[in-house]
């Protein structure tokens, strides 16, 4: 066998075999107590044109609302954030603040110790949210209508900014629960308590906008009759396709695509319930390869290996996850990249072959050594895809590298349709950058409704 | 969200935060900057006679520092403007005319004449200015020519200059105290007779900042030597508080405008100031330590906290805690606590116990049934607060009042539901009441 798994559940709540067992998943980070908040508050230097906010896709000012941690005001500290960014409670808890605003922090530069941004978001906003309390009132009614399609991050916070300026929102969507992948992605430890569809419910205190779960554009309407009845469209569908690993015996019981196994997990009563097997293999090198590897083990699986077929420094997770990972006891293999999908007499997989890879001439090569790694459940999680098809071809909007095309202001080629989030080209596929997106889109959407100027 | 709208002599402002007379106010480029921040207003940097006086060539600033570098205590030995008096009127007009909505006062310093005065006051008031703030505290180099403090440490000379203001403008006079006094009611009570409409304080605390042991010479050293300076920032907030609440709660100048400065640094600092009875607040050190956007979290801080109690104006709440800060020998002495330790809380790092027995009244353990722990021995605890202020940890040493009737175990006596003070007390030779 090619590695040696010495510590495979050592130690971790999850070892022996997998039985019925109830899992709870804890909160890896607990949260900032009063006392820490206010001693990591007193690190900041309130840097002038703060590189953390420069860093930040909503531009949240980072040193003010520290500022007003330090000066006991939590909830206006949470009114600074939340005044960029709505879902400032989600970010706090899902950034990947190692390479956005912690990275730029000049406390990396003088000691490698940045502020911990991330968590004193959360410490902040968690005191608005908690208490309920919606810190913003709606502008005066404009009686212009618009449809949001999707109440992920960037439909609900295209949502709440339009709202805010007045206007009225039908956000469709074609989930039973709002909240997007917020709901049915991230992973379950980075979001405990159901906070997904408290912050939901928070953002729809502002009024205004009507929620209609269940409702999926080129299914139950189209494109073409939301053009007639509202006056402005924004198009938060996120990616609903998943890529194929195109590797023989894919098809094989106990392949799964890291996303659906992640969302049923997310929604499952009882975690013990989501079936797991006790050697998996993730392929994949991003945060949903990180977050399905983790919670496998979490769920009790004993070897968990992610097969990754460039090196590790190439991995979209940050090196920050990537140690998470491996503290969990989740082994990472690089340069292996999956050939054949090997089943068992039952049918079900039970092995899987790895060529390992190197670079040659700038391009990866296989180097022709071949590996087997005995596994009971293989998860994909080799990214998503954006599935057009919804949209309709009549309503021409133009898509480039097979997600939708848009300008800074985040406007579609077509008229009166606006669209953020991962749906979108070009972007980040991270929450924040959805978050930002939206409201890009939102104040565009208030300037084309109102005849104010473009910026 | 509250309104912290501020009329204080007349001067309006969109908020109650000023810039204080200093660098940060010295130029039409800092002050419109200080406006575009969001500041309320401002008092111009302390104007004084031609030829303008020369600052030092070497440093000026000294600092203390936190162990991470937060800075706690500033000081200072810039004089006045050392810009010509003609330069500043003329930007101070233009920039009066370009924010109309917001208070611009002009600090004035010129030799104790009745003249000097007269013939600046004119000058200024052609600008527009809201008001003028005379500057008797600067303790350093002005007081050796016979300014600055030099006159605020004479009540008669302040009392003196304060009237000639009033004779000759028509605009509010705030007189500027400084600190470096004995007791800080007579120079308020001078302004007050002089006729002056407010004073404003405290200016700067004289200081040395420490002494270079191997130049053997005070910092920061000018070629070898240093003089004394003027302290302010974080450091002297208690100071300034203590003489603000004298002024406020002296019957001789109860009730007169109070321009609050000294150490101000957060919305939280502003409050105490104004509950204690000043109308504004003026800041220096905190703009000169973070820039003039830290403003954005003061108006934010204080109108947060003013919703959540139910403020709607800045008078609203301006003078509360006056009525509450009073002489010593009135303070209820059977009012009896007893210092709590939090088990729970604890981490046993045995500051109080040490504290209390090396300097105190041994009144709190180091074991109990042989293991270390740390409990408070009632019959031993005079309720001093020595432990609550050392202890590390947030709220796990607390003091409780003792209801009365029950028994002090320190003294053995009841305690008494009524109120009683050492006027009357036994102990007290010029006890009002005799025992009876
Ligand atoms: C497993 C996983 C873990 C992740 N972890 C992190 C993380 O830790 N940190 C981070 O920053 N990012 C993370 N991401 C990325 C992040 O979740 C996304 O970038 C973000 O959710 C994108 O928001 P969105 O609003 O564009 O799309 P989504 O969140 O995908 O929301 C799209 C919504 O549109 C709805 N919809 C789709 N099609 C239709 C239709 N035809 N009609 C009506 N509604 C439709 C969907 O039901 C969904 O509710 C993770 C992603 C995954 C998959
Ligand atoms: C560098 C410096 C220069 C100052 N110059 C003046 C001045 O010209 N006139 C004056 O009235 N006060 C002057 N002051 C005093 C301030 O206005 C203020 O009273 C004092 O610094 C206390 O406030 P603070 O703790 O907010 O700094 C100066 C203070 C500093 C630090
Ligand atoms: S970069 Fe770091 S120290 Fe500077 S303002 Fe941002 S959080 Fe504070």
């Amino acid at each position: 066998m090619l590695v040696e798994r010495s510590s495979a559940g050592r130690g971790g709540p999850a070892s022996g075999p997998v039985e019925d067992r109830r899992i709870e998943f804890g909160e890896l980070h607990p949260p900032l107590s009063a006392h820490e908040a206010h001693v990591e508050a007193d690190r900041c230097y309130f840097c002038y044109d703060a590189p953390c906010t420069v860093a930040c896709p909503t531009s949240i000012d980072i040193p003010l609302f520290i500022r007003q941690i330090a000066t006991g005001n939590p909830k206006g500290a949470a009114r600074t954030i939340f005044a960029e960014n709505i879902l400032g409670g989600m970010c706090g808890r899902v950034c990947p603040v190692e390479t956005l605003c912690e990275e730029a922090c000049v406390r990396m530069e003088a000691e490698g110790k940045p502020v911990k941004i991330g968590m004193l978001q959360r410490h902040a906003t968690d005191h608005l949210i908690f208490a309920g309390e919606q810190p913003f009132a709606r502008a005066a009614p404009t009686g212009r209508r618009v449809a949001v399609v999707g109440a992920g991050p960037a439909g609900l916070a295209c949502a709440h900014r339009l709202a805010l300026r007045g206007h009225e929102v039908v956000m469709f969507d074609a989930r039973p629960r709002p909240g997007g992948l917020n709901e049915y992605g991230i992973a379950a430890y980075k979001t405990v308590d159901d906070f997904a569809q408290r912050e939901v419910d928070f953002i729809l205190s502002v009024g205004g906008i009507t929620l209609e779960p269940g409702m999926a554009l080129g299914r139950d309407f189209t494109l073409a009759e939301l053009g007639e009845d509202f006056d402005a469209v924004f198009l938060g569908m996120g990616l609903a396709g998943v890529n194929a690993l195109a590797a023989p015996g894919e098809a094989a019981p106990g392949v799964t695509d890291a996303v659906e196994w992640i969302a049923r997990l997310r929604q499952a009563e009882d975690a013990s319930a989501v079936p797991i097997a006790p050697r998996v293999a993730v392929i994949g090198g991003g945060m949903t390869a990180i977050d399905a590897a983790v919670q496998a083990k979490l769920l009790g699986a004993e070897e968990v290996t992610i097969l990754y077929r460039r090196g590790r420094a190439d991995m979209k997770a940050s090196l920050w996850e990537q140690e998470l990972a491996q503290t969990r006891g989740v082994t990472i293999l690089e340069w292996a990249q999956p050939v054949q999908i090997i089943a068992g007499q039952s049918g079900a997989v039970e092995a899987i072959v790895v060529e390992r890879t190197r670079i040659a001439g700038g391009r990866l090569v296989g180097t022709g050594a071949v590996v087997t790694i005995p596994v009971d459940m293989v998860f994909k999680a080799i990214g998503q895809t954006f599935v057009p098809e919804p949209l309709g071809a009549a309503a021409g909007i133009r898509l480039e590298g097979g997600r939708i095309a848009v300008d800074a202001e985040r406007r579609t080629s077509a008229p009166g349709i606006w669209a953020g989030g991962d749906c979108v080209a070009g972007g980040q596929d991270l929450t924040v950058a959805a978050v930002e997106d939206g409201k890009v889109a939102a104040e565009s959407i208030h300037r084309s409704l109102t005849g104010g100027a473009a910026p | 969200m509250a309104n912290l709208a501020t009329e204080f002599l007349g001067i309006k402002s969109p908020n109650p935060f000023w810039l204080a007379s200093a660098p940060p106010t010295d130029k039409a480029y800092n002050v419109v900057r200080a406006f575009q921040a969001g500041w309320g207003g401002v008092v111009w940097k302390t104007l004084g006679e031609d030829p303008p006086i020369v600052n030092v060539n070497g440093p000026r600033y000294g600092a203390v520092h936190g162990p991470d570098r937060r800075l706690l205590g500033f000081n200072n030995i810039e004089l006045i403007t050392d810009r010509p008096l003609e330069v500043n009127l003329r930007e101070i007009k233009e920039v009066k005319r370009a924010w109309p909505d917001r208070a611009l006062v002009v600090s004035l310093m010129v030799p104790c004449e009745e003249r000097n005065w007269a013939d600046i006051l004119a000058r200024v008031e052609e600008t527009g200015a809201d008001g003028v703030e005379l500057n008797f505290g600067c303790p350093h180099g002005m007081s050796e020519r016979g300014m600055g403090s030099a006159v605020g440490q004479v009540p008669e000379y302040i009392e003196m200059v304060a009237r000639w203001c009033k004779a000759h403008t028509r605009m509010p006079v705030i007189v500027k105290l400084t600190p470096n006094i004995t007791d800080i009611r007579y120079p308020a009570r001078a302004a007050a007779k002089g006729g002056a409409d407010a004073v404003s304080l405290i200016n700067t605390v004289s200081s040395l900042m420490g002494v270079d042991l191997d130049r053997m010479a005070p910092v920061p050293t000018i070629d070898g030597k240093a003089s004394h300076g003027g302290y302010c920032g974080p450091a002297v907030k208690p100071i300034a508080l203590n003489m603000v609440a004298e002024i406020a709660r002296d019957p001789a100048t109860n009730g007169m405008p109070l321009s609050a400065i000294g150490g101000i640094t957060t919305w939280r600092d502003a409050a105490e100031f104004m509950a204690l009875g000043a109308g504004t607040v003026q800041v220096c050190t905190a703009a000169m330590t973070y820039g003039f956007r830290i403003v954005q979290e003061m108006i934010a801080g204080l109108s947060q906290w003013m919703d959540e109690k139910g403020y709607t104006s800045v008078s609203d709440f301006v003078g509360l805690a006056v009525p509450n800060v009073t002489d010593w020998q009135y303070l209820n002495l059977n009012y009896v606590t007893k210092a709590r330790i939090d088990q729970e809380l604890c981490i046993k790092c045995g500051r109080c116990h040490v504290v209390c027995e090396d300097t105190s009244h041994q009144a709190i353990t180091r074991t109990v049934a042989g293991v270390r722990k740390f409990e408070v021995i009632d019959s031993e605890c005079v309720g001093c607060n020595l432990c609550v202020s050392v202890c590390p940890v947030e709220n796990c040493i607390t003091m409780e009042a003792l209801p009365p009737g029950a028994t002090d175990p320190r003294t053995g006596l009841p305690v008494e539901a009524a109120y009683a003070n050492w006027t009357t007390h036994p102990n007290n030779p010029m006890a009002r009441v005799a025992a009876e």
